[in-house]
């Protein structure tokens, strides 16, 4: 192991190191082992960019998975940060309890639509309805890849794979499912638009609370034909873009990266203070207003159009931890002093048995 | 007719859901209150409102507590059980009825004493009608109270404690009970054997349930996570955490220093806690069998990524529609050998109300130390009745947080360090926690496949060095787990193992077995596993050693098989379990059963027992070779 990994903060006039000190590199991780043209790869490819752009200390962010492909992605960014990978579909009480250890930290969990769809459903509705401060990133393939392609919950009706045959059933809908447990920003977008997938995380990233990202991720060895809801061509052809979405850190004082287009701009303040500007496409469409999510879902299921961009954002929810009224010191730094009650209050225990 | 002082059972049958135990209550805290050594246990159904249960009190002057078979005396509320109320009187008993019952008393052996529990509450004026039910318990607290001479002013301090001070529910059940009094003074004469009279033996003891208990010394172990689910007989460790955190870890700023969260199942509570303890938090969970069916797989990863985390385990029969209000020792192998692949965990099993609280903070301590789960098992006899204690004590030793590197350490070293290192030879690394700012804190946590410095591998000789120094771990533990205690007789022949809630019943059965049978008997209670060294000692004294145990496979005598198999023929396995806390007879009656006289005369077969030994020793050594 090196022993000159640069800490956070320092500082040098390479324009390739950010705000935070440190280059791209500090927030790769090991080589991938997944297949190649893999989309989960891409998304790793943004998390590291939205990360090192958002001059974001890989030290404030703790990784979480569950089994499946997509879970196997933690190790492929952020070496710098701590990760653990869980139990298939538990990702979510393993990240609910290690972030109370220190509340200044955020977490990014990557399942995949096994782990959250199937056998992880009840965690996945629970971390929801918990607002635990994370991005939870679900590469959306249709199909279980490590296991060598059988059809997850998430596939469409009438798929068929090779040992598989056709699917009877009828899909689950993650960012459906995560409107409903009460998550409070909700968003999709397609591995293969890049650009959406970045902006979209630092939306998430800046979101006090828990945010869900539905990320059709498709899969080249076992579930790529081209009328496949989850691959490559389909989601190109069928990909409707929300809005154009652009995010500004907070502190800066520029609105825009780049110029807009015509058309309707919203702007939507995140916890910490950063923004994210909405273009719409839609008429007018307000990720703020709920009925109108569950609308434009349903619109879209309809038509069998992928419905991409954030879907739903609600910023004055109290995080999970936020609402336990914990010490300012996090608490994994506490000691005995704070921990152990004072010798005098065995005497006021034993007073209270009879 | 000669009084027996003292030393009786009482046997109260109501239907669930009719508040019958706060009469319970008051009866067996008056009586601790009066310094008799006393218990009380409550034997019900799973049930919310209607079906038969029965609450068993054991007076008794010599401090033997365990259930008593026997039913001196009964108190019948319930018609549903009247019959069999009845029939379960001991000739020369007293049976206390509800006069509503209108069933015949049909016998003659007994002394009956019909009581008109619904005509006396009707009469009070200071109770309202909707009062009425629940107060008409504390009318037989009134009758019996009269007949076996139970202090009123002791009655009235219980009712104190259990109403918390609140003037007008003790007005009103202290009403009842005088006015049961009053009139059984006038109205009935005493036909039975059983008094009360006032002793010293409870002087400075308190009373307390073994979950209570728990959650009070978890909170001293300074927990900071609890997630847990509800259960049967669990649900009142978290309940008292809830309680107790808020009032013993108040601070100026108002504050917390932890959290208590509900999970949606066990799998999450356990989840939660595995999260929380790898992230440097004392965390800890409490449920039942069932639970940890679900917890299983956390728990085997928490044994394999090695997080530190206490589970509670309070036993009942199970699974499903089992027996889930009845109490067993019936998780022990499974505990034993919990998770997938080879894994062997620390169990505590604490024995009484006291040890509860111990185990409460050095659980923590021990799942720190070792990075590993500990499972405490208690059960629903010790967990949800009020059993006579020692007053819970300080913890004795500062807490102990196991290897952790801070960024000051990382910093020393120069971050040169890899979790699964075992740089002390004791088999366990250090851990770093996620916040730590140093940029080679880092590490990636996974289940098995990891090389000392946490890094995927999949290579044979790496799993094999990984699986060894878990093996080195189990060592150390034994080590930090708290060692057995002996009640040893001098003379004795046998050895008696046992663990848990038994060890009253069992040291009444070994008084009665030296008393009736002159079979005088070593008790080891082993409160842990991996088994001390004291264990290894205790077990090479005796050619019998019987293990008493509360469940039909003889779990702990497996395991001391496992372990053990140069002593296998001298284990016995004495297992019984019915759901009913465990009683002298039937641990009496077991140990007999299996009991074999020694062959020889005693002078002749001391000369021999060395030569015995060594003949022993040279039979495991051919077994051996033979293997080879």
């Amino acid at each position: 192991m090196t022993e000159a990994l640069p800490m956070a903060g320092g500082h040098a006039a390479n324009p390739n190191i950010n705000a935070a000190g440190l280059t791209k590199n500090d927030y790769r991780g090991a080589p991938s082992t997944l297949c190649l043209g893999c989309g989960h790869n891409s998304i790793a490819n943004q998390i590291i960019a939205a990360l090192y752009e958002t001059s974001t200390v890989p030290e404030h962010i703790v990784k979480f998975s569950g089994i499946g492909c997509s879970s196997k992605s933690p190790t492929y960014f952020l070496n710098r940060s701590f990760g653990f990978n869980g139990l298939h579909g538990r990702m979510p009480s393993v990240a609910t309890g290690a972030l109370f250890a220190d509340h200044t930290l955020k977490g990014i969990g990557v399942s995949g639509d096994g782990d959250s769809a199937s056998i992880g459903m009840g965690q996945f509705k629970h971390v929801m309805r918990r607002n635990v401060n994370m991005v939870y990133i679900v590469e959306n393939n249709g199909v279980y890849g490590l296991t060598k392609g059988q059809l997850s919950a998430t596939a469409e009706k009438g798929l068929r794979l090779k040992k598989q045959g056709e699917n009877p059933y009828l899909p689950i809908d993650i960012c459906m499912e995560a409107l409903t447990s009460n998550a409070t920003f909700v968003a999709r977008s397609f591995a293969g638009n890049a650009k959406q997938v970045k902006e979209l995380l630092k939306a998430a990233l800046a979101h006090d609370g828990i945010a869900v990202l539905d990320i059709i991720s498709p899969c080249v060895t076992f579930n790529d034909q081209e009328n496949a809801f989850h691959s490559y061509k389909w989601a190109k052809d069928h990909e409707e873009p929300l809005h154009e979405i652009s995010y500004i850190a907070p502190r800066n004082e520029i609105v825009l990266e780049r110029e807009m287009v015509e058309g309707e701009i919203r702007e939507v303040k995140m916890h910490d203070e950063s923004t994210i500007v909405l273009k719409n496409l839609e008429k007018g469409y307000d990720p703020t207003d709920r009925h109108e999510a569950l609308r434009i879902m349903e619109d879209a299921r309809q038509n069998n159009w992928l419905i991409t961009g954030l879907l739903y954002v609600e910023t004055d929810k109290p995080n999970l931890i936020s609402q336990y009224n914990l010490v300012d010191t996090p608490l994994n730094r506490l000691t005995e002093a704070d921990l152990r009650p004072d010798r005098s209050m065995i005497d006021k225990v034993n007073a209270l048995m009879f | 007719m000669n009084k027996i002082v003292n030393d009786f059972s009482i046997t109260v049958g109501t239907k669930n859901g009719s508040g019958s135990s706060t009469a319970n209550n008051t009866i067996l805290r008056s009586i601790f209150k009066m310094g008799i050594p006393v218990s009380g246990k409550n034997l019900f159904p799973s049930n919310i409102q209607g079906l038969p249960t029965w609450y068993t009190i054991r007076v008794n002057k010599d401090g033997f507590v365990a259930r008593r078979e026997e039913h001196d005396i009964v108190i019948a509320l319930n018609p549903d059980s009247f019959a069999r109320d009845l029939a379960s009187v001991r000739t020369g008993g007293a049976f206390f009825y509800a006069d509503d019952i209108k069933q015949p008393v049909t016998r003659a052996d007994i002394a009956a004493y019909p009581m008109p529990v619904k005509t006396i509450v009707k009469a009070d004026a200071n109770i309202p009608a909707e009062y009425r039910d629940l107060v008409s318990n504390m009318v037989y607290v009134g009758v019996l109270a009269q007949l076996i001479n139970m202090d009123m002013e002791k009655v009235l301090a219980a009712l104190t404690f259990h109403f918390k001070g609140k003037q007008k529910p003790i007005d009103m059940n202290f009403g009842a009970v005088k006015a049961g009094a009053e009139w059984a003074k006038a109205n009935l004469e005493k036909k039975d054997p059983f008094y009360l009279e006032p002793m010293h033996k409870t002087d400075g003891l308190i009373m307390a349930d073994g979950n209570t208990a728990a959650a009070l010394g978890t909170i001293f172990g300074g927990v900071q996570f609890v997630g847990w689910y509800p259960i049967t007989p669990a649900t009142s460790i978290a309940e008292g955490l809830n309680e107790y955190l808020p009032q013993l870890r108040k601070r100026e700023d108002g504050k917390h220093t932890y959290a208590v969260v509900q999970a949606e199942d066990e799998l999450a509570a356990l989840g939660m806690c595995v999260g929380a303890g790898w992230a440097g938090l004392r965390a800890m969970t409490s449920t039942s069998g069932p639970g940890v069916s679900l917890m299983t797989e956390f728990a085997g990863l928490a044994y394999y990524a090695e997080i530190p985390v206490v589970i509670w385990n309070v036993q009942r029969i199970g699974p499903s529609t089992g027996l889930p209000t009845r109490t067993t020792q019936g998780d022990l192998t499974f505990t034993h050998f919990i998770g997938h692949g080879d894994s062997t965990s620390i169990m505590m099993l604490p024995g009484d109300v006291y040890e509860c609280f111990e185990f409460g903070w050095k659980a923590l301590d021990v799942a720190e130390r070792i990075q590993t789960p500990v499972f405490v098992m208690s059960d629903l006899d010790m967990g949800m009745n009020q059993w006579m204690s020692k007053p819970f004590e300080y913890p004795d030793t500062p807490m102990d947080r196991g290897k952790v590197f801070t960024e000051k350490e990382l910093e020393e070293i120069k971050g040169n360090w890899g979790r699964y290192l075992d740089v002390d030879g004791d088999g366990i690394g250090y851990r770093t926690f996620p916040g730590n700012k140093h940029p080679m804190s880092s590490y990636f946590t996974r289940g098995t496949g990891h090389d000392p410095y946490a890094k995927y591998s999949e290579e044979s000789s790496v799993y094999i060095e990984n699986m060894q120094r878990l093996t080195r771990k189990q060592e150390t533990a034994k080590q930090y787990v708290p060692a057995p205690v002996f009640h040893n007789t001098k003379g004795a022949t046998v050895g008696i193992i046992a663990y848990g809630s038994t060890e009253a019943a069992i040291l009444e059965a070994q008084y009665q077995l030296e008393k009736e049978h002159g079979i005088k008997s070593d008790f080891m209670r082993i409160r842990a596993t991996p088994f001390t060294k004291e264990v290894d000692k205790f077990l090479a004294k005796y050619d019998q050693i019987f293990v008493v145990e509360m469940n039909r496979d003889g779990q702990m005598n497996q395991i001391l098989l496992t372990e053990y198999p140069q002593f296998a023929a001298n284990f016995k396995s004495v297992a019984y379990g019915d759901g009913l806390p465990a009683s002298a007879k039937w641990v009496r009656e077991g140990i007999l059963a299996k009991y074999k006289k020694p062959a020889a005369k005693k002078a002749v077969s001391k000369k021999t027992a060395p030569a015995k030994k060594v003949a022993q020793k040279k039979a495991a050594t051919k077994s051996k070779a033979k293997k080879k």
